[in-house]
């Protein structure tokens, strides 16, 4: 189950509405696996089909998780047309065993699908969220 | 001296699971034979077909090593490599 605060599922989806049709992606960090700290990353593919974090900003980012014992606790990104579910490529290239994979979906503007997944070798399941006040 | 590795978490499994190894050569290429040496089955998750696979970030202290010289570009006692492993998708 993903717990997380109301302001950082509002921070993802306001990120992702505000790259939409392109494909918005991010980190929350935290410790102990508890999500505190919201980073938007760059989409360095620029696509609404493809995200990729650009690899100099990555690196910076994870040292300093690393440096602040942190981990990436959530790693989100936005389907622009389809549902909030993980595609083929999102399956092939998942590489966080620890993270939750969050999912959203801004095809509908007046709607936004959230969901959290587990992505460990090649076997997606979905988890519960639960929004924290 | 050797050169310092840095393991992500998702070929930690190669590792014994530690953080960071050390290796050596001359240049990434020789690094990653000796690291296959020491921890065998990591370098087939690196490297395909001759070069660095595309998914998968290997940085020479500060610098993403595709713009250096990929799998040719020296290194050097007391360097440190880090390898992320790319988070992308669809």
């Amino acid at each position: 189950m993903l717990s997380i605060p109301q302001e950082l599922v509002d921070q993802i989806v306001a990120h992702a509405r505000a790259d939409h049709p392109d494909e918005a992606c991010g980190v929350i960090a935290g410790r102990n696996g508890v999500p505190e700290r919201f980073i938007p990353m760059e989409n360095a593919e620029r696509s609404p089909t493809f995200y990729r974090f650009d690899s100099m900003e990555q690196f910076r980012v994870w040292r300093e998780i690393d440096d602040r014992d942190e981990t990436p606790v959530v790693i989100y990104h936005s389907h622009t047309a389809t549902e909030a579910y993980p595609s083929r490529t999102d399956i092939s290239y998942a590489s966080e065993p620890d993270a939750h994979y969050v999912l959203v979906s801004t095809r509908d503007e007046n709607d936004v699908e959230f969901r959290s997944y587990r992505i460990l070798d090649g076997v997606v399941t979905e988890e519960e969220v639960r929004f924290l006040p | 001296m050797a050169i310092e590795v840095r393991i992500p978490t998702i070929l930690r499994n190669y590792t014994d699971g530690a953080k960071a190894v050390s290796a050596e050569g001359a240049t990434l290429e020789e690094l990653i034979s000796n690291l296959e040496a020491l921890h065998p089955g990591i370098k087939e998750r690196l490297v395909d077909d001759g070069s660095l696979r595309r998914f998968v970030n290997v940085y020479l202290n500060d610098e993403d090593v595709r713009f250096l010289g990929g799998l040719g570009t020296p290194v050097s006692d007391g360097d440190t490599v880090t390898v992320l492993p790319a988070v992308a998708g669809g």
